[in-house]
C-alpha cells in the first residue's frame, strides 16, 4: 500500500490536537442534555500550512474550532484530550495554561470567529477595537501604531477613514474586512477563520479569498479554515479534514481527497458539487444529519452510507492512515468517486 | 401545567420559596370568611391590648382584632389587585394584539397613544380621579382607574409577539381559510401570547397591590372596608406609633413585605421558565 | 443626520401630545366628578361660619369665575387651556389668597432638588451594581447586595419610608424626620443650613433611592448578562482584552444606553413615589402639596398641582430624550 505522508519534523508542527472531546452539557430544570458536537479529533497542522475542515451544517465544525481556539462558554466544555501549540519552539497548553495562552492571543493566534459580522463594539468607532486588541502587542508608539494600522488596511483594500466610523456606517463585506484587518493586524503565526466568507456574496469572497492566501504567504502563518463550501476548499486549502457528527472522517490533501475520496461521505460532498457542462441532477444524500445528542452507533454515517454493512452498525472505525491521508471507514477506498 | 408547576417547585428555589409565602398567605387571608366577628365591627374589644394569647397581633385602638382585621384586609387587597390585573391585562391584550396584527398606520396610532399614557405621571392623576369623586370613590372604581393607567407597558410586550406571528405561516393559511380577524387573534395567535399575559400579570398585580397600599394609607379609599394600608391609615390617625401601639403597624408592614416578597419571587421564576435567555444562563451550572 | 432629524421630529411630536393629552385629560376628569367643586368649596367655607346666603350666592359667582366653570363646556375647555398656557390657576382656597401658581413655584425647587438627588444616586448605583453583578456572575457580595436589592423592589414607597422612619425617628433617633430644613434657620448659603438641609433630606432621598434602585438593578443585570454573550464581547475576550475594559467599554457601556430611555420612562413613576415620600417626611415639595390639597379640599390647588406635574414630567422626559442621541451613535448618525 502506497504511504504518501511525510513523517512530520516535530518542530514543524504549529499544532497538536490529541483524542479531543466537546461536549455541550446542558441540565435545566432536571434534564440532562449532552450534545457531542467535538468526538475524538486528532490532528496535526503545519507551518505555513492552510488546512481547512469540511462537513454538512451542525457537524460540529464550529464547535471544533472554538475548541481549538480555546473560545469555549458553558455549556460547551471540554472533556478529554489536548490542545498545543507550538509557538516558536515553545509549547502551550491551550487548557493547561490559561495565563499564557491569554498572552497569546493576537500576538500569536488570532480567531475569526463565524458571523463576524458582529464582532465589532456597536456604539464604539472601529479604531478604538485595533487599540484594544492589537496596541499592547505591538511595542509601537500611539503614532506609529495608527500609521500602521492604516497602512495595514490599505494593502487588505479598506479606506483607512473607516477607523473613524461606527460598525454600523459599514457593509457586510467591508466589517468582514475589518475583522479580518484585525485578526492579521498582529502578524499572529495562527489564524483561526469561521467561514470567514459565508455571508459574502460571491465577487467580494473571491476577494476575501485572494485576501487571506495573500496574507498568508506574505506573513507565513498557519490557517485553520472551516467552510462548508467545497469550492472554497478547492481554491484555497493546502490539506482538508471532513468532519461528519462531531468526528474527523477523512483528512488529505486537498488534491488527493478531491480525485480520490475514501471515504463514502466525503464522496458524496464531492460528487454533489456542481460542474461546467454538466446537467445532470445530483443525488441527494439520502436520510437526515444524525442527532449528536445521540448518535447512531458503530460508525455515525451508516444509516445513510450506500456501502454499510453489519460491521459498521457495531463497530466505529478508527481514524487510519491510508495514502496520503487518513480515513475512517471499514470499507476505505472502496468509493468510486463520481 | 401540573407538570410546570412540580418542576418548579422542585429545581426553582426562588419559585418554591415565593409559592409557599403566598400559598400561605392566601390561605391566612381566606380564614376571614370564619371570622369570630364581623370585620367592620368596632369597639368590640377591649383597645389597645399587646400581644397575648387570647390576641395573637394584639388589639387595634379601634377595639379590633388585629389579627383578623389583616385577615379580611389582605384579603380585600388581593382582590383589588386581581381585579385591576385582569381588566388591564384584557386592555393590554386587546391593544397589543390588534396594534400587532393590523401593523401599519392602526399599529403607528395605537402605540403613539401607548407611548404618550406611559409618560403620564399615574399617582397625580389617580389622586386627582379621588379628588374630584370624594365619597363617590368605591373601590371598583378606583380598581378600574387604576386599570386604565396599568396597561402600557405589558400591550408593547404583547404586541411585538404578535407582530412575529403575523408573517408566520399558519397565520397565512388561516386568512386564506375565511378566519375573521377576531377568530385568528383569539384563536392562533392567543396561545403564544398567553405566556406574555401570565408573566406580565405577575408584575400587574404587584403594582396594583402596591398602588392599592399607597392609597389607603392615605386615606384615599373607602376606609371603612379593612384594606391593609387602611389599617395602617387608621393606626397613624390614632397616632399608634407615638402611643406605642406598635403591634397595630408592624404586623400589617410584615405582612406586606411578606406578600410582595412572595408575588416577586413567583414572578422572576416565572419570567425566568419563560424567557429562553435566561434560561441558558442557568444550564450553564 | 437625516435619521437624527427624524428622531428629533418623533420626539417634539410625542412631547406636545403628552401635553395636550395629559391636560385634557385633567379637565376630564374634573367633568367626570360627579361633585361640583364650586358647591363643595361653598360648603368648606360655610362652615367656618359664613351662611348669610346673599354672601353665599356671590361666593358661589366668584368660585365659578375663578374655576372657569362658566359658559358652555368648550368655552371651559378653551378657558382651561388659557389658564395652563399663562400658569394661572387662581388663588388657592386653602392658602387664600395666595395663587396656585406661587404655591407650586415655591415648592418646586424642594421636589427637584430632592428627585433629582435621589434620581442621580438611584441611577448610577442600580446601574453600577447590577452591571457588575452581571458580569461578575459569582461574587458573593454582590449576590448577597442583588438579594437584598430585589427583595426591596417590590414594596411601595410609603411601607419603606415608613420602616426607615420608625427605625431612625424613633427606634433609634438619629435624622430629623419632619420638614425641609430646620424651621428657625433661615435659607443661607451658611454652613449650619446647609447641614440642616442635608440632614432633613437624608431620609426621603434614601427612601427614594431604595423603593427605585430595584427595576434598575434588575433590568442593568439582565441586559448586561444578555450583553456578555453577544460576539463583541466573546471576541474581545479572546482578543485578550482586559477584563476591566470589556467591563467598562464592551458592556456597560452598551448597555447604559437603554437603561437611559429607561430613565426618561420612569420619571413618571419617579414622581408617584415622591410624592408619597413628601407627604411622609413633611417635606415641603410640590407632592405635600398635592395631598395637602387633597386634605383641605382645594380645588385649584389640586387641578393645578396635577396638570402642572404632568406638564413637568413630559418636560423632564423631552430633555432626556435630547440628551439620548448625544450618546448613542446609532441615532446621531441614523
Ligand atoms: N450553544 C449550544 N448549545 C447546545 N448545543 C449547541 C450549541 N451550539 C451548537 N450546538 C449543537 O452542536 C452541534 C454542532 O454545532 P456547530 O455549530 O459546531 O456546527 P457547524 O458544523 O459549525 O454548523 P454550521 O455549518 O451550521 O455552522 C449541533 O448539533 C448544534 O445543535
Ligand atoms: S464505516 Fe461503514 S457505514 Fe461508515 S462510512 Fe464506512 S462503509 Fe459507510
Ligand atoms: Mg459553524
Amino acid at each position: 500500500m502506497l504511504d504518501l505522508v511525510k513523517t512530520p519534523v516535530a518542530t514543524d508542527d504549529v499544532l497538536k490536537v490529541e483524542g479531543l472531546k466537546a461536549y455541550y452539557q446542558m441540565n435545566y430544570f432536571g434534564v440532562r442534555r449532552e450534545v457531542r458536537a467535538v468526538d475524538d479529533v486528532t490532528l496535526t497542522i503545519k507551518r505555513n500550512e492552510i488546512y481547512g475542515i469540511a462537513g454538512e451544517s451542525s457537524s460540529g465544525k464550529s464547535s471544533l474550532i472554538k475548541t481549538i481556539a480555546g473560545a469555549i462558554t458553558p455549556p460547551l466544555r471540554v472533556v478529554e484530550g489536548s490542545v498545543k501549540f507550538d509557538f516558536g519552539g515553545e509549547t502551550l497548553d491551550v487548557y493547561g495554561e490559561p495565563q499564557r495562552m491569554k498572552g497569546a492571543r493576537w500576538q500569536n493566534l488570532s480567531y475569526i470567529m463565524q458571523g463576524s459580522m458582529n464582532v465589532l463594539n456597536p456604539v464604539r468607532k472601529v479604531k478604538h477595537a485595533f487599540h484594544d486588541f492589537a496596541f499592547r502587542h505591538m511595542g509601537l508608539s500611539e503614532r506609529e501604531f495608527r500609521a500602521k494600522v492604516e497602512q495595514h488596511l490599505k494593502r487588505i483594500g479598506l479606506d483607512p477613514r473607516v477607523l473613524e466610523s461606527f460598525p454600523h456606517q459599514l457593509s457586510g463585506g467591508m466589517r468582514q474586512r475589518l475583522t479580518i484587518a484585525l485578526a492579521t493586524v498582529c502578524e499572529p503565526d495562527f489564524i483561526i477563520a469561521d467561514e470567514p466568507t459565508t455571508a459574502l456574496d460571491v465577487l467580494v469572497q473571491q476577494d476575501v479569498l485572494a485576501l487571506i492566501k495573500d496574507i498568508q504567504q506574505r506573513m507565513g502563518a498557519s490557517i485553520i479554515f472551516v467552510t462548508h463550501d467545497m469550492t472554497v476548499h478547492a481554491a484555497i486549502s493546502d490539506r482538508i479534514g471532513i468532519v461528519y457528527a462531531g468526528r474527523l472522517v477523512e483528512e488529505g490533501p486537498t488534491l488527493d481527497v478531491f480525485q480520490r475520496p475514501q471515504h463514502p461521505y466525503t464522496a458524496h460532498l464531492i460528487a454533489s458539487l456542481p460542474r461546467l457542462g454538466d446537467k445532470t441532477r445530483r443525488s441527494a444524500l439520502p436520510g437526515k444529519p444524525p442527532n449528536l445528542a445521540d448518535p447512531p452507533s458503530g460508525c455515525r454515517f451508516h444509516p445513510r452510507c450506500p456501502l454499510a454493512i453489519d460491521k459498521c452498525k457495531s463497530g466505529n472505525p478508527p481514524l487510519e492512515n491510508r495514502l496520503s491521508g487518513r480515513v475512517a471507514c471499514w470499507r476505505a477506498g472502496e468509493v468510486v468517486a463520481a | 401545567m401540573f407538570k410546570i408547576l412540580r418542576d418548579l417547585l422542585r429545581y426553582n428555589r426562588e419559585f418554591a420559596i415565593g409559592f409557599v409565602l403566598t400559598l400561605g398567605i392566601f390561605l391566612f387571608a381566606l380564614a376571614h370568611f370564619w371570622a369570630p366577628m364581623p370585620d367592620s365591627a368596632i369597639y368590640l374589644l377591649p383597645p389597645d391590648m399587646p400581644p397575648s394569647a387570647q390576641y395573637w397581633f394584639g388589639t387595634t385602638s379601634r377595639g379590633q382584632d388585629v389579627l383578623w382585621q389583616m385577615s379580611s384586609a389582605i384579603w380585600n387587597t388581593m382582590l383589588f389587585g386581581i381585579t385591576v390585573t385582569i381588566l388591564s391585562r384584557l386592555l393590554a391584550v386587546a391593544v397589543g394584539m390588534i396594534s400587532g396584527y393590523l401593523g401599519g398606520k392602526w399599529d403607528e396610532a395605537l402605540m403613539t397613544l401607548n407611548d404618550t399614557m406611559i409618560a403620564l405621571p399615574n399617582i397625580p392623576i389617580l389622586l386627582l380621579v379621588y379628588f374630584v369623586m370624594r365619597d363617590s370613590m368605591s373601590w371598583p372604581v378606583l380598581a378600574a382607574t387604576a386599570a386604565l393607567l396599568g396597561w402600557n407597558y405589558d400591550a408593547r410586550l404583547i404586541r411585538s409577539v404578535t407582530l412575529s406571528l403575523r408573517t408566520r405561516e399558519f397565520t397565512r393559511h388561516a386568512v386564506f381559510a375565511g378566519m375573521s380577524v377576531p377568530q385568528i387573534l383569539i384563536r392562533q395567535h392567543l396561545p403564544y401570547v398567553m405566556p406574555v399575559i401570565f408573566f406580565t400579570a405577575m408584575n400587574n398585580l404587584i403594582w396594583a397591590i402596591g398602588l392599592e397600599v399607597t392609597l389607603s394609607v392615605l386615606g384615599f379609599s373607602d376606609i371603612n372596608r379593612p384594606t391593609i394600608g387602611g389599617m395602617i391609615y387608621w393606626a397613624n390617625q390614632h397616632q399608634a406609633i407615638i402611643a406605642g401601639i406598635w403591634w397595630w403597624i408592624a404586623f400589617p408592614i410584615v405582612a406586606i413585605v411578606l406578600l410582595f416578597l412572595g408575588l416577586f419571587l413567583l414572578a422572576i421564576s416565572v419570567n425566568e421558565y419563560i424567557d429562553p435567555r435566561s434560561r441558558l444562563s442557568r444550564m450553564g451550572v | 443626520m437625516d435619521g437624527f432629524a427624524k428622531y428629533l421630529v418623533r420626539r417634539l411630536f410625542q412631547f406636545f401630545l403628552v401635553i395636550f393629552l395629559g391636560v385634557s385629560l385633567a379637565f376630564v376628569i374634573t367633568k367626570l366628578s360627579p361633585v361640583d367643586p364650586v358647591e363643595q368649596s361653598v360648603s368648606l367655607m360655610t362652615n367656618f361660619g359664613a351662611t348669610d346666603p346673599r354672601a353665599v350666592e356671590l361666593m358661589r359667582e366668584a368660585l365659578q369665575e375663578l374655576y372657569g366653570l362658566k359658559g358652555s363646556m368648550i368655552e371651559q375647555y378653551l378657558g382651561f387651556w388659557g389658564r395652563v398656557l399663562q400658569g394661572d390657576f387662581g388663588p388657592s382656597l386653602s392658602s387664600f389668597p395666595t395663587p396656585v401658581m406661587s404655591l407650586i413655584v415655591s415648592a418646586l425647587p424642594w421636589t427637584v432638588g430632592l428627585l433629582t438627588l435621589a434620581l442621580i444616586i438611584t441611577w448610577t448605583l442600580g446601574n453600577l451594581l447590577g452591571a457588575l453583578a452581571g458580569y461578575y456572575r459569582n461574587n458573593t457580595l454582590l449576590k448577597l447586595s442583588g438579594a437584598a436589592i430585589m427583595a426591596l423592589h417590590p414594596v411601595p414607597a410609603y411601607i419603606i419610608g415608613l420602616v426607615l422612619l420608625l427605625a431612625f425617628g424613633f427606634i433609634w433617633p438619629v435624622l430629623p424626620i419632619s420638614g425641609g430644613a430646620q424651621m428657625n434657620l433661615q435659607p443661607a448659603f451658611s454652613f449650619d443650613y446647609i447641614r440642616s438641609l442635608i440632614l432633613h433630606g437624608t431620609l426621603p432621598a434614601l427612601t427614594l433611592v431604595l423603593v427605585g434602585i430595584g427595576s434598575w438593578f434588575i433590568s442593568m443585570r439582565s441586559l448586561v448578562s444578555n450583553i456578555v454573550t453577544d460576539d463583541h464581547v466573546v471576541y474581545a475576550e479572546l482578543g485578550g482584552v482586559s477584563s476591566s475594559k470589556i467591563f467598562s467599554q464592551y458592556v456597560a457601556r452598551n448597555a447604559l444606553l437603554p437603561q437611559l430611555t429607561g430613565l426618561a420612562l420612569s420619571l413618571g413613576n419617579v414622581f408617584g413615589g415622591a410624592v408619597i415620600t413628601e407627604f411622609l417626611f413633611n417635606y415641603p415639595g410640590v407632592g405635600r402639596l398635592l395631598i395637602q390639597g387633597i386634605y383641605r379640599g382645594d380645588y385649584s390647588l389640586v387641578l393645578g398641582v396635577t396638570t402642572m406635574s404632568i406638564v413637568a414630567v413630559a418636560v423632564a422626559v423631552f430633555i432626556i430624550d435630547l440628551i439620548y442621541p448625544l450618546i448613542d451613535p446609532r441615532v446621531r448618525h441614523g
